[in-house]
């Protein structure tokens, strides 16, 4: 469904991904793990038409993204929800979730398809009228999770949904990627959050300074040392040094 | 017949070329920032890890040979910390020191994974009952098959070699079905059953799994023919893992090369230039998947050729025909592999000087039989007979130890060994 091949992109001169390749088939939930600027979100900046690509290609259903803004990457099918959750703090909840759809002209369809949300996120109907803002960061979560599946999208992309959230929210957040999993929704997971990440994936990349290290089935990687050292850090590599 | 893994022995070409590609890519960031030896490398070349954006980049790599592994004796190739290597392995067959080989416990489990792919193209289920008279030991080929049979689920019974009797009394008794041993010792268990009045047909003998040693199709007729089983080919190296790098399937046509964990390419062995697909030449092969010891351009050192073409059986993976030959000085006697020049130096170590000498290879019955000539020097010489023959067997237990096969030593006299005219000067195989 989606496959990058040797992607570098970076901000002004300086690159961040250097050559990245990854892939995520129909109905996979892939997860890409990383520490803190190792390119993980300018990954999906970059997939998302947010960021142009020097080198290499990003193509969607056999489709090139490389050159599309990032309005038609959304009307191709790929629906991000970003880091820190970004929603709309003076919308209310409701108006947070039609957002979503802004590129469908299908108005019936994205009534129901509001219902439908609500339906599956029962917070949501609850808070349906509040201002956005005065939800907790995990309800935010499932806010700006809501709102990208109103795109109804064929990827859902996340970036960091686990981000400052309180374990308890992690749960609940956690719960309901796995139910949209179950659901056969297609997921590209962007985590430091490895272990969680890789219970729920079915793959997983590690990645380390804009370059993917390791990769492999995420029960595998789960025990795998590299991919701790990845996270434990430098004390750790130093007893091997 | 049956595939053991279907997703990836069937993959579509371009999702197996986008999976080497991120496995490549990742395998040479590791090896850059954890080996010296490839870092200077790659540094030599002024080559980034990142400059392989294309499966094709990686031809302006260099090739690694089997000098380089023994010069990086014993732990210098090793990719990642000693605490997280938890199998070693350990080939004889190389100039100078040994190679060792690493295995991570993910290692271990793509071992186990691609050898039962292998067993199940041969035909092996896991109703069978299999007999692995490999040796265990530092060398791979018996525990690559041994762990792949289990993983399958079929029974294993690791006799080990030797003791040809008891083996066929096994054989018998355990209603084998399955026979994994080097073509040659099973010729010998056939000459066994025929010593012991045992009819191969009354046995339960389906699959006959053969390697470790060169062997022609002739002597694939006449396995089937005295053990009446069908005998599959595969491919083993141990510096790239072991058992399970490619196998034949009940098409025997070539043997399916495991291409989502070994990058083949075939090369030209005088001039190192990449060959098209179909012609004959060395094959080359990168690890994709090898944590512990990686290897990056590989030369085998063996003689084959790639076919691309979709199989018969359903798999996609390419096919590398019958190894033809080896384009090295490397000879491979009972399954192991001897470089002459190792015989020279332990000789040298023995008597001091420079010795003349000559490897002779015949093959008795169905058995390899290694003969080394020594020319007499003073160092190697003594008035009383039993003082010679002491020093002789002295010698051969030392060669023993150094190449892992017991040869026999004949001191000859000084310019008998004549070396004019001859492919491969230090070697004389008669086993053709």
């Amino acid at each position: 469904m989606l496959t990058l091949k040797s992607v570098q992109a970076g901000y002004g001169r300086l690159p961040v991904l250097k050559g990245i390749s990854l892939h995520v088939r129909a109905g996979e939930v892939v997860t890409l793990i990383g520490g803190n600027g190792a390119g993980k979100s300018t990954t999906l900046r970059a997939i998302s038409g947010l960021l142009p690509i020097w080198r290499g290609s990003v193509e969607f259903n056999g489709l090139n993204l490389a050159r599309l803004t990032p309005e038609k990457v959304v009307a191709q099918g790929l629906a991000l929800v970003p880091e820190g959750r970004r929603v709309f703090a003076t919308l209310s909840v409701n108006a947070n979730l039609e957002l979503g759809a802004f590129h469908r002209h299908d108005k019936k369809q994205v009534r129901r398809d509001l219902e439908e949300v609500k339906e599956r996120f029962p917070i949501l109907r609850d808070r349906a009228h509040q201002a956005a803002g005065t939800l907790s960061g995990g309800e935010q979560q499932i806010l700006a999770i809501g709102r990208a599946l109103m795109a109804r999208p064929k990827l859902l992309m996340l970036d960091e949904p686990s981000m400052g959230l309180a374990p308890r929210m992690v749960a609940q957040v956690y719960a309901i990627l796995r139910k949209l999993k179950a659901d056969g929704t297609t997921i590209l997971l962007v985590e430091q959050n490895a272990r969680a990440a890789l219970k729920l994936a079915d793959r997983g990349y590690v990645i380390e300074t804009g370059r993917i290290i390791l990769q492999g089935p995420a029960a595998e990687l789960q025990e795998d040392p590299e991919m701790q050292r990845a996270y434990l850090g430098k004390g750790y590599r130093e007893v091997w040094e | 017949m049956s595939i053991y893994d279907p997703e990836a022995e069937q993959a579509d070409r371009g999702e197996l070329s986008q999976i080497q590609l991120e496995r490549l890519q990742a395998t040479l960031h590791r090896v850059y920032k954890n080996v010296k030896f490839y870092k200077k490398r790659f540094d030599a070349l002024g080559f980034l890890p990142e400059d392989c954006q294309s499966l094709e980049d990686l031809s302006r790599l260099p090739f690694t040979t089997r000098h380089d592994l023994a010069a990086s004796y014993p732990y210098e190739m090793f990719a990642v910390p000693l605490r997280e290597v938890v199998r070693i392995h350990s080939s004889t067959g190389s100039p100078g020191n040994p190679i060792v080989m690493g295995y991570t416990c993910r290692d271990l489990r793509h071992w186990a994974k691609l050898a039962a792919r292998v067993i199940t193209a041969a035909g092996v289920d896991r109703d069978d009952v299999v007999q692995v008279t490999l040796s265990y030991g530092l060398l791979t080929s018996a525990f690559g098959l041994h762990y792949g049979v289990e993983l399958l689920g079929a029974s294993v019974i690791p006799t080990g070699p030797g003791s040809t009797a008891r083996q066929v009394q096994i054989m018998r008794d355990y209603r084998t079905t399955v026979l994994v041993s080097t073509p040659g010792y099973a010729l010998v268990i056939a000459d066994m059953l025929d010593e012991m009045g045992v009819d191969a047909k009354n046995l339960h003998l389906k699959v006959g799994m053969f390697a470790g040693e060169p062997w022609t199709e002739d002597m694939r007729r006449e396995i089937e023919a005295r053990l009446f089983l069908t005998a599959a080919d595969n491919y083993a190296l141990s510096e790239a893992m072991g058992p399970g790098v490619a196998g034949e399937c009940q098409h025997r046509a070539g043997m399916h090369i495991n291409e989502d964990h070994f990058f083949p390419e075939i090369i030209n062995p005088r001039t190192g230039e990449l060959l098209p697909a179909g012609e004959l030449g060395e094959l080359v092969l990168t690890t994709i998947s090898r944590e512990a010891t990686p290897l990056v351009r590989f030369r085998t050192g063996d003689l084959t050729r790639l076919d691309y073409a979709p199989c018969p059986c359903g798999r996609t993976l390419a096919r590398m025909s019958r190894i033809a030959g080896r384009c090295d000085e490397v000879v491979v006697v009972k399954g192991i592999a001897i470089f002459p020049e190792r015989v020279g130096q332990i000789i040298k170590g023995f008597s001091g000087d420079e010795p003349v000498y000559q490897l002779v290879i015949t093959r008795e019955g169905p058995v390899d039989k290694l003969a080394i000539k020594v020319e007499v020097r003073e160092s190697l010489f003594f008035d009383k007979m039993t003082l010679q023959r002491e020093l002789v067997h002295k010698l051969t237990q030392r060669l023993t130890q150094g190449i892992g096969v017991q040869p026999q030593v004949k001191l000859v006299e000084p310019n008998s060994i004549t070396r004019e005219q001859e492919t491969s000067p230090l070697v004389i195989d008669l086993r053709q």
